[in-house]
């Protein structure tokens, strides 16, 4: 079973977050859960974000299109090329567009200036794909954006897509649906494409460049990689997307919803996979070739897996030696995630004595009660002040996290990775079990911690 | 790298490309951190704290506490006042803040929201404070938004008392930890005793001590606000930022005031230290001689490498104009000078600027964006680019070396440690600049031209 939590720590948490926050009490799992999925307490220092972030990071790496924020300058400058998705061929998703709403544009609707940057971005750049996201107020003001992208997509036959997220509208995972919603809204015009052999990748953004590791894999073993979502993806590789005969989903909280919209409308089932760590990676690799149905291509996987794995045992123990009963606090985005980088530790020796996620859904949550040790501490939605107080509590050696982590982990003397946007190289498959333990040790074993004076 | 960007200059009205500017909030939460014991409240959707913390973690390397009134479906139809309430009595319950500094959203603002009267009706404990101010993310700038909250604290704490404390307080403008370090060297050289507001230094540069504080020991106190009432006069560091909280302070409690550019540069430094002399009418200590006589001689010992060098300038107004007027003291020439902030007097002062010391042909730009300079540079280049990190694309295009100086610095470290303003930060200005115009001709010179003696 698991309690609520009942400690010293007690009175740093708001009594409306006691049911967010679980012990692993005894090994086992009871299923009674978490709350989670659930808005954040008003007056929280939250680490989550919006509607239109979700959105704007699951389309952001579609290298031909042009991302216009609809709305006053903020949201478009806050992500501005902070992705650190690569590309392959474009770079026109790394400016900013937009259509800095001012007060007049507040009082009078903002419908007439977007039309207007349609028209000089139409005219001067000839773009296929455009993106326009409504962000807080453009609801408010009454700006109809279907209607004005309707109008120019229909004028000039190109695709305008209405990206409606307002940042009150739901949180970071109302976005993602949002941004799905928008990629089928492309991909409805061409999904009558003839079947093929082969895969489309969803989830993966190409971060430090893991979608062409992944890329590289299927090669290696023969499966044909259709198109990515959307991780160096372009309109191009999207129209064929549809032919695909299976998908495989590696961020499962921003793109399951796609994946079930692409089996409801092109009739494409779905595997969920992770490429994070070693035995998922292997795990999903042979996974992919089973569900596609071809016995050779399982058998191939197998070996190219056993062959990588045979290749990492060696340095695996290398680093084993060095962190092997270190403790670790994981604090991400998606429940997915969270499990692979346990395991990961759990490989490594390391032992998880803090685990939370942002957007993480209550499966993930049960997954994550079976895999982790007694008196592990679980929490959705964290804020810095319980972050502090658990990692404290446990005394952890190292925390995995994202940009607004970094230093709260740096502050109390410990080591930290990012697994977010910011990872420094690639954390996904054999090339990323590497690099991870690389820098989770060149983290925890700097001598820069022995100078610290408390 | 940014082949989009055409050399052919067009007018664009509605479409923003690339910008120098950022929206309020952010402006806003920064001066609420230099307020020790502050909490900065967003009242808006929970993604504008969540950006607006990354941002400033990203140029401060330090975390950026903040709590958000989180807004849904339901608030944006009905208003925010039941978030605030909850999240106010959340804030004092759970963070135990002194004070909590809250500012609007753009969406707070479309919908309506009274925070005076939102505020006033709150139960606020006993010896607790909640400020508050406009932040409307479609007028100005973040630099409005700074000013904005420093001019909500005058107004929502500073008394007038019955006799003076003999300080002056001084508004330091949008800089740097640092920079407000390097004032409060010169004052109490200069032994001037000051108020200080906000003063981020100690809060946005603290020390590692191993322990996180959610409020380190840096700030100016409240106690010290409440007494500006009774100041002999206020100095306001930078015309765009800093004089109209210098306004709001004369107009409400009659305190004079006097208004200079950011001290950046040897004579901009000179007017700052003739104003402190004239305050104490005592003589000005060696020491500050001896580093403004270092900077002048450093400054003649890099003159073949500085005189008749092309700069293209963007950020901040004051930033802007304290950079431009150092580059003509080095006998550079300030070719594109670009702020995304708009305000029309800046045009007019960098004119002032160009005429006085005779260069032609130099362009000055208010709400202006970095794809409109970028195109001005494909017309006719320059040799250096001053400006923060988005500068970097153009500078990779081009093959120009970028400088990094004022805001946003999101990909290099130690910036906010040290300063730009006083004679020392001119000497560190005139470092960055023959540096980077020195290894730019190393590394492309001639194998036979590489000069060991420079």
């Amino acid at each position: 079973m698991n309690v609520p939590i009942q400690t010293e720590s007690d009175s740093k948490v708001l009594e409306d977050r006691k049911k967010s926050i679980i012990f692993k009490y005894e090994d086992g799992c009871t299923g009674k859960g978490i709350r989670c999925e659930v808005d954040s307490v008003s007056g929280a220092v939250s680490q989550r974000a919006c509607v239109y972030c979700g959105a704007r990071v699951v389309l952001n790496p579609i290298t031909d299109a042009f991302h216009i924020v609809h709305g006053p300058i903020g949201c478009a400058s806050y992500t501005w090329d902070i992705r650190g998705s690569l590309s392959s061929g474009e770079d026109l998703y790394r400016n900013s567009f937009s259509t800095d709403l001012r007060e007049k544009d507040i009082i009078f609707g903002g419908e007439r200036k977007l039309e207007a940057a349609l028209e000089e971005l139409i005219n001067k750049y000839k773009p296929k794909l455009i993106f326009v996201y409504a962000t807080c107020i453009v609801g408010v003001i009454g700006d109809d954006i279907d209607a004005v992208c309707k109008k120019f997509s229909d004028k000039y036959q190109i695709h305008v897509i209405p990206v409606k997220s307002p940042g009150f509208s739901g949180n970071k995972s109302t976005g993602y649906r949002m941004a799905c919603n928008a990629i089928m809204q492309v991909l409805n015009t061409y999904k009558e494409q003839p079947k093929q052999k082969g895969i489309n990748i969803l989830g993966d953004y190409n971060l430090a460049g893991e979608m062409w590791i992944i890329k590289n894999y299927m090669k290696q073993i023969g499966i044909p990689v259709i198109s990515t979502f959307t991780g160096d993806s372009n309109l191009e590789s999207m129209k064929k997307a549809s032919s695909a005969s299976l998908n495989v989903v590696q961020c499962a909280g921003s793109s399951t919803y796609l994946a079930n919209q692409m089996k409801d409308a092109m009739g494409i089932p779905y595997i969920k996979v992770s490429f994070f760590g070693l035995e998922d990676t292997t795990a999903s690799l042979i996974h992919i070739a089973e569900a596609l149905g071809d016995e050779k291509l399982r058998e191939k996987a197998i070996i190219y897996c056993e062959k990588k794995q045979k290749e990492l045992e060696s340095t695996i123990e290398q680093y084993r030696k060095k962190l092997y009963g270190k403790k670790a606090a994981i604090y991400v985005g998606g429940g997915f995630k969270a499990i692979s980088l346990i395991r990961q530790f759990n490989t490594l020796g390391i032992h998880t004595v803090v685990v939370g996620t942002q957007t993480g859904k209550k499966e993930d949550y049960e997954i994550i009660e079976s895999i982790v040790e007694k008196d592990t501490v679980i929490l959705d939605d964290a804020n810095p002040s319980e972050l502090e107080t658990f990692m404290k509590e446990r005394v952890v050696d190292i925390l995995v996290g994202g940009v607004k982590e970094r230093p709260l982990a740096y502050k109390m003397g410990i080591a930290f990775c990012d697994h977010n946007h910011e990872r420094k190289h690639p954390l996904a498959g054999f090339e990323g079990v590497i690099n991870f333990m690389k820098e989770i040790n060149d983290s925890v074993n700097n001598p820069v911690w022995n100078y610290i004076r408390q | 790298m940014l082949n989009y960007t055409n050399k052919k200059v067009y007018e664009r009205t509605a479409l923003r490309i690339n910008p120098v500017k950022t929206c309020q909030p952010v402006g806003a939460m920064y001066a609420a951190l230099g307020v020790h014991r502050c909490l900065p409240h967003s009242h808006g959707s929970q993604g504008c704290c969540a950006f607006h913390r990354m941002f400033l973690t990203r140029h401060f390397k330090e975390p950026a506490m903040a709590s958000s009134s989180s807004f849904t479906e339901g608030a944006s139809v009905f208003g925010g006042g039941s978030n605030l309430k909850t999240a106010a009595k959340n804030i004092f319950d759970l963070y135990d803040p002194d004070i909590i500094a809250v500012h609007t959203t753009c969406l707070s603002e479309t919908i309506g929201d009274d925070l005076n009267a939102l505020i006033t009706e709150m139960k606020i404990p006993e010896g607790k404070y909640i400020v508050h101010c406009n932040t409307p993310s479609y007028k100005g700038s973040h630099i409005d938004g700074y000013t904005n909250m420093v001019s909500g604290f005058i107004n929502n704490l500073a008394e007038k008392g019955d006799e003076t404390n003999g300080k002056i307080c001084v508004f330091p403008g949008f800089v740097n930890p640092g920079d407000v370090r390097e004032y409060k060297r010169l004052l109490n050289i200069m032994k001037i005793p000051f108020t200080m507001l906000p003063d981020t230094s100690g809060v946005m540069d603290s020390p590692m001590t191993g322990k996180f504080e959610m409020y380190p020991k840096g700030g100016t106190t409240i106690k010290e606000i409440k007494d500006i009432g009774n100041c002999t006069m206020s100095l306001a560091l930078g015309l765009k930022a800093s004089e109209p909280s210098a306004q709001v302070l004369e107009k409400k409690l009659k305190i004079p005031y006097k208004s200079l550019d950011l001290p950046m540069g040897v004579e901009a430094t000179d007017k700052f230290i003739m104003t402190l002399q004239e305050i104490t009418k005592e003589e000005i200590p060696y020491s500050i001689e001896e580093e403004r006589g270092q900077l002048v001689d450093i400054m003649i010992d890099i003159h073949p490498y500085t005189y008749g060098k092309k700069a293209a300038i963007f950020g901040d107004p004051d930033t802007v104009l304290g950079i431009t007027a150092f580059v003509l003291e080095l006998g550079m020439i300030p070719k594109y000078v670009v702020t995304g902030t708009p305000g029309t007097d800046f045009v007019e002062r960098a004119n002032l600027l160009f005429k006085k010391f005779g260069v032609d042909g130099c362009i000055a730009k208010e709400s202006g964006d970095l794809f409109l300079m970028h195109q001005w540079i494909k017309n006719e280049p320059v040799d250096l680019l001053i400006g923060g990190s988005y500068g970097k694309h153009i500078a990779r295009a081009e093959d120009i070396p970028l400088v990094r100086m004022g805001f946003p610095i999101i990909d290099r470290y130690i910036h906010s440690y040290v300063p730009l303003v006083g004679y020392k930060g001119a000497m560190r200005m005139a470092e960055f600049i023959t540096n980077a115009l020195m290894d730019y001709q190393d590394s492309h010179c001639k194998e036979e031209d590489l000069e060991v003696v420079m």
